[in-house]
């Protein structure tokens, strides 16, 4: 009797303060407001399309390999209209080439990085109980899965989906088929919802760090998502302009990217003319460019949190880091016309953009150091999401460093749309974000789940991964400096002089079956992990960022207890503490 | 689950998350703007030969729609200033007008329009027409989309004033902000489409 009176009014109290919303299925976990469901949603879509994304390219790996080849069993799902008996055409070719660069790029690794990663982890960060504005969270969310489901409808448009390569280049583009119009519009869509995810994440960060943080103080990666968000606020309009330009070029008729007197097929189009080509290189660089930096700077953060964590050691040089970061967003947005050093644009332009592109190369390589650097003397602990950040430093290295010869005029003309720029991307993309990406999968999913995922399938996942990205992106650098261009149907079967260099194709295409293969037990293991993984408290990793001070998987609204930083976020082996690290939310 | 500084300031930046969060979307419409007028420039200069505006378009009545909006702009302001000073009747009067000047703005633009079509002159006849249009339909969607807002606080400004009267004045002071934007891109547009 006694005790149930005492117990009463504390459940009562504990009721109140807890402030339980009992919501539906809907409200909680699809049409949601929590930034971590937006976040694991934004993960989700964004690795399906990641993985459709690549099917489209093992598809199209079976052409280049072996050029009008009968692709046995799947060949004939794609009806007589695109692989009539097994055989692909051209179109259809042109078809997944540009979705798997738009898919790519818009729809896996910018929402897993920025909208997965950001929106799960960055308010965890910096200790705030959601975003500043969680309802526009959530429609930056919907309007990204419109932009995706656009996208996917244009392949059922009448003459299929985009063809002109996912940089959409004009008078190509504008003269193509309905599904470049439905690309244009997904775009918009992902436009809206990447200006809105930008707003939202830089306010918090600027409004909701908890006291104490400031922002010297702040982990890596919020610096990183930060800087991020600003490239998107203010590179994406500029596309956004052009796809409206683009989208009046074929709807409404005029003509800002066609040219007077433009002649296809033997045929002066009926135009009025006037219009520059060049215009929507420029605007589509001027967002394309700041969007490599969207790829990459995300996963910059993601590395930094790891290896600071497992090499239980402080980042060396975090304020040049950081420094570094800000530089790279300023200039990502004066280094765009390297991209178009072929298009005769003069060399007065060539000079000066060429020379703000060794300029940013600086910044970049003195992230990456710091990195290296920061390994120095470390006790490594080789966990999973450590091997992906290691993977990720020298393959991160290879792409960069093989970028310096593209971004100097005289060497890239001979190099320009060769394999040798797609190894190039690729490899900053592919085993350098991607590997980011996994890293902070097997890194945060604890925190999203209360269970670590499995370190054996992680590492036979990572071991698969890291030789097959090589096997398929090496070669691609010889098949470049052989003269193969890109793009090319027969993966260049119908030139003489690249005759020597083909069978590179066969390994590259092999390469990315087996990556695919070694996909398998990294989907195994995130599944079975969900329900099956070892259970682990608040802070499996003895990390000293903020997200580990709530409970996993944290609760609507995060912390039980508000956060104050107290230190600097990387204050592992402090000599003289108790423990070999001391987190910032302990005083 | 509250979000802080919503209504109130942070101390140490001085702002609620309303301000921070409509400058930063208005530093992206600079930018959207922005490369439309750049393309503007580039295809001038590229163009053997280029219309002057006022041969073409009604500069009279651009003039009005000028006068009109910059109008619309003092109403707006007296609207939010009436909440600041607690008259939500004057409030009422205020964003009404602002409202009615916007379709005003609308009405003209539509005169505009259709003596255009009328006259055989479309987007695709030639690139003058196609930035003009392409420029002021885009400016008339944001001068839609402010509406919608205004129209918003003004239909349900009455239940929000009396639950939380310093939220509400901050969203018409951002709706506000939003609607001289507006006003600012026309007052770029209308020399250099009807006057250069």
């Amino acid at each position: 009797m006694s005790d149930s009176a005492v117990v009463a009014p504390k459940a009562h109290v504990a009721h109140h303060e807890v402030h339980h919303e009992e919501l539906g299925f809907w409200r909680k976990y699809v049409f949601s407001v929590d930034h971590k469901v937006i976040g694991i949603q934004y993960g989700i879509t964004g690795l399906l399309f990641l993985l459709f994304g690549f099917s489209l390219m093992m598809l199209m790996r079976y052409q280049l390999a072996y050029p009008g080849g009968s692709l046995p069993l799947l060949g004939k799902l794609f009806g007589e209209g695109r692989m009539p008996g097994g055989t692909m055409l051209p179109d259809f070719y042109n078809e997944l080439g540009a979705m798997h660069g738009t898919i790519m790029v818009f729809l896996g690794v910018v929402p897993l990085a920025v909208g997965g990663f950001g929106n799960f982890v960055l308010p965890l960060q910096i200790g705030a109980p959601d975003m500043a504005f969680p309802k526009m969270n959530m429609a930056s969310y919907w309007f990204f899965f419109l932009g995706g489901v656009t996208m996917l409808a244009s392949f059922f448009a009448p003459g299929g989906a985009a063809q002109s390569g996912w940089t959409s280049y004009a008078p190509l583009s504008v003269l193509a088929g309905t599904g470049q119009t439905m690309w244009l519009i997904g775009m918009i869509w992902l436009i809206t919802s990447s200006l809105l995810g930008a707003i939202n994440f830089i306010t918090t960060t600027i409004q909701l760090r908890a006291p104490g943080l400031t922002f010297y103080r702040f982990p890596f990666f919020v610096w990183a998502q930060f800087v991020t968000a600003f490239l998107l606020l203010l590179a994406f309009p500029p596309l956004e302009a052009a796809g409206v330009m683009q989208l009046m070029d074929r709807v409404a008729g005029t003509s800002f990217f066609l040219p007077t007197g433009l002649v296809v097929s033997g045929q002066v189009v009926n135009v009025a003319g006037g219009g520059n080509p060049l215009l929507w290189q420029h605007l589509f660089w001027f967002l394309a460019h700041p969007e490599v930096y969207v790829l990459i700077l995300p996963a910059m953060g993601i590395i930094a949190e790891i290896i600071a964590n497992n090499t239980r050691k402080p980042l060396w040089g975090y304020k040049p880091m950081v420094y570094s970061l800000i530089f790279l967003g300023f200039m990502s947005f004066i280094v765009w016309a390297h991209h178009m050093f072929m298009t005769g644009m003069g060399t007065t332009m060539a000079a000066f953009f060429q020379t703000t592109t060794m300029i940013i190369s600086i910044p970049s390589v003195v992230i990456l150091t710091a990195l290296i650097i920061s390994l120095w003397g470390g006790s490594i602990r080789f966990n999973t999401p450590m091997l992906f950040a290691l993977g990720f430093l020298p393959m991160f290295g290879i792409g960069g460093l093989t970028g310096l010869p593209l971004g100097l005029n005289v060497s890239d003309i001979p190099l320009h749309d060769t394999y040798y720029v797609i190894g190039h991307f690729h490899y900053v993309v592919a085993p350098g974000t991607i590997f980011a990406l996994f890293a902070g999968i097997y890194y945060w999913f604890p925190k999203a789940t209360g269970r670590k995922m499995n370190e054996t399938l992680g590492k036979i996942h990572f071991a698969g991964s890291f030789v097959c990205m090589n096997v398929v992106f090496m070669p691609m650098f010889m098949l470049g400096l052989a003269g193969v261009s890109r793009r090319l149907f027969d993966g260049g079967a119908s030139y003489d002089f690249a005759q020597p260099v083909l069978h590179l194709n066969v390994v590259s295409s092999w390469g990315a079956w087996m990556l695919g293969l070694f996909q398998t037990p990294f989907i195994f293991n995130f599944f079975w992990s969900i329900w099956k993984g070892e259970k682990v408290g608040a802070n499996p990793w003895d990390a000293t960022t903020l997200e580990w001070a709530a409970p996993s998987p944290p609760p609507h609204g995060n912390f039980t207890v508000a956060p104050s930083a107290y230190r600097g976020p990387y204050e592992y082996s402090v000599p003289g503490a108790a423990k070999d690290f001391s987190p910032q939310y302990e005083a | 689950m509250d979000i802080p500084y919503t209504v109130e300031v942070r101390r140490d930046t001085g702002l609620n998350n309303g301000k921070i969060g409509i400058w930063l979307f208005l530093a992206s419409e600079v930018m959207l703007f922005g490369a439309l007028f750049a393309s503007y420039i580039l295809i001038r200069v590229g163009a053997p030969s280029w219309p002057r505006g006022a041969t073409i378009l009604n500069v009279p009545l651009a003039t009005f729609n000028t006068l009109v909006l910059i109008t619309s702009s003092v109403t707006m302001v007296m609207a939010w200033a009436s909440l600041m000073r607690g008259r939500f009747g004057t409030f009422r009067f205020y964003m009404g007008l602002t409202i009615m000047l916007g379709f005003v703005f609308l009405g003209v633009k539509y005169v505009e329009y259709s003596h255009k079509f009328h006259d055989d002159l479309f987007p695709r006849t030639n690139n003058f027409l196609a930035i003009y249009f392409t420029l002021t339909g885009l400016h008339m969607l944001h001068v839609l989309g402010g509406m919608s807002v205004n129209a918003y606080l003004w239909v349900v400004g009455g239940k929000m004033w009396k639950t939380n009267p310093a939220w509400f004045t901050n969203r018409v002071e951002n709706s506000g902000l939003f609607w001289h934007f507006v006003d600012l891109v026309w007052i770029f547009l209308f020399p250099t489409l009807y006057l250069l």
